[in-house]
């Protein structure tokens, strides 16, 4: 069965796996990750705040985005994203948008939807004394915001963000379908031009297994770490 | 935006053959929803034994259910189709990979068995929480009633833990719904495949996923409005969100 294993591929390719491929899996990630973060924070303040049509267009855009798969969405913003930049530059024609940008900003939009129902929960799981208590004390809405209730629901939420986050991290892979070469898209390369399907293909299965498991153990033992400070 | 609009390309003949684009979309609309519900099928049943493990007494197979549950939720279902799909014919004897090579339709039955594998890693977690949740009285009280294991599970727990986990079984079955689409890459042509397949014949992009948009739309409203309704068949009056 691995009688014709061939480990020298990965060794040979392991340079441009790691340091073309992984970097960019990780750098997607992580700039995802914040980006989603804010916007999603954003829109979780929009969908509760007291003006109808500021939550409205909030919940619609969280639920268009959850309603629809991560692929359809990246093909989306692949193919939107240099008119949005035409419209947002004024130039004549459709303007040229490198693979990773468009990735980023695909992620950052898909992502900011989950992301916003976290920090909607998080700013919900807030007891209502303390915003009434931040405004008797004279401070407005964003400073009560800003020092009081989201640094709160963030510390709360950490746990269910950075279990997003590994999401996140397994989803990249699919820029796959745009034939960026992130960590899987280089494996992918490799294993076609040396014709070593299985042995890459095994190999980037162990990587993401072994991060994802590292990075969720990580989580627990956070989560166990705070839940004993509430 | 320089950009062509021309939403009567859905009545346009395709250059496959068989009809105008429209007929395409809807060919993959089919597709997507036959993969997404043997996939349902076979997340629930595993899911099921998986989650039930995970709660049982026994130390082993509550290690099954853990090292299952590990392995599938830690590796990308992207790549675990391609382990499928591409690895796994390699590893077998050669009679059966090459069995599973020429199987007709394998990108179908491949993205099922892979996405309901996924999927039921989700399931299991789930039903694990469902049961967790019951009060632990509810065991206790089947086991001192006679009834075996089997049966408290059978008649006690699985019972009222299917009903305290139904709202988020629907969320998990629009998420089998939606990753039948990362099956694209093993050549499987659903909705998102014939989205894509549209706008290269016909150079209108964003009419062709414009409609894949509303159409897997379509589907969530139909989903949630189908699991709201059981929801409310099988609620028992004066328990949970019962009537």
């Amino acid at each position: 069965m691995f009688s014709n294993f061939d480990f020298d591929v990965i060794r040979r390719s392991l340079g441009y796996l790691f340091f073309d491929g992984m970097t960019f899996t990780l750098t997607l990630t992580a700039l995802s990750a914040v980006g989603g973060l804010m916007f999603g924070t954003l829109l979780a303040l929009m969908r509760l705040s007291g003006l109808k049509l500021l939550s409205r267009i909030a919940g619609l855009y969280v639920d268009l985005m959850r309603s629809l798969p991560l692929v359809l969405v990246i093909f989306w913003f692949y193919f939107l994203v240099p008119y949005i930049g035409q419209w947002l530059t004024g130039a004549s024609r459709p303007i040229k948008v490198g693979a990773f940008a468009s990735s980023l900003i695909t992620f950052i939009m898909f992502e900011a939807a989950y992301f916003s129902e976290i920090m909607r929960a998080g700013i919900q799981s807030i007891s209502r004394g303390q915003p009434a208590a931040a405004s008797a004390l004279g401070l407005t809405y964003s400073q009560s915001m800003r020092y009081i209730v989201l640094p709160q629901a963030f510390r709360n939420m950490l746990p269910v963000l950075l279990t997003q986050t590994i999401v996140l991290f397994q989803d990249t892979s699919l820029v796959y379908v745009l034939s960026i070469p992130d960590f899987l898209g280089a494996a992918s390369k490799v294993a076609q031009r040396d014709g070593r399907l299985v042995e890459m293909y095994l190999f980037a299965a162990v990587v993401y297994f072994v991060i994802s498991c590292v990075a969720s153990y990580g989580v627990r033992r956070l989560q166990a770490r705070i839940a004993i400070v509430r | 935006m320089n950009y062509n609009w021309n939403w009567g390309i859905f009545w346009q003949p395709s250059p496959n053959g068989t009809g105008n684009y429209l007929d395409m979309l809807l060919s993959g609309l089919v597709l997507t929803i036959e993969t997404a519900l043997l996939a349902w099928i076979i997340a629930l049943v595993l899911g099921t034994i998986v989650g039930v493990m995970r709660t049982l007494p026994s130390k082993t197979a509550s290690t099954i259910g853990f090292c299952y549950v590990e392995f599938f939720r830690n590796i990308p279902l992207l790549v675990q189709l391609f382990l499928w799909f591409f690895v796994l014919p390699e590893l077998l004897p050669r009679d059966a990979g090459m069995w599973l090579k020429q199987m007709p339709n394998a990108p179908f039955w491949t993205a099922s068995i892979g996405v309901g594998l996924f999927m039921s890693v989700r399931v299991a977690e789930q039903l694990r929480a469902g049961i967790g949740s019951l009060p632990r009285g509810q065991k206790m009280a089947a086991t001192a009633l006679g009834l075996t294991t089997t049966q408290a599970y059978r008649y006690v727990l699985l019972p009222i833990a299917f009903r305290v986990i139904l709202p988020p079984l629907t969320s998990e079955f629009l998420s089998t719904i939606k990753n039948t689409s990362v099956a694209i890459t093993i050549g499987l042509i659903e909705l998102t495949g014939q989205a894509r397949a549209m706008q290269e014949f016909s150079f209108q992009v964003f009419e062709a996923f414009t409609a894949a948009t509303v159409l897997y739309l379509l589907i969530n409203i139909v989903v949630v409005i189908g699991m709201r309704f059981l929801e409310r068949q099988v609620a028992i009056p004066g328990y949970i969100s019962g009537k």
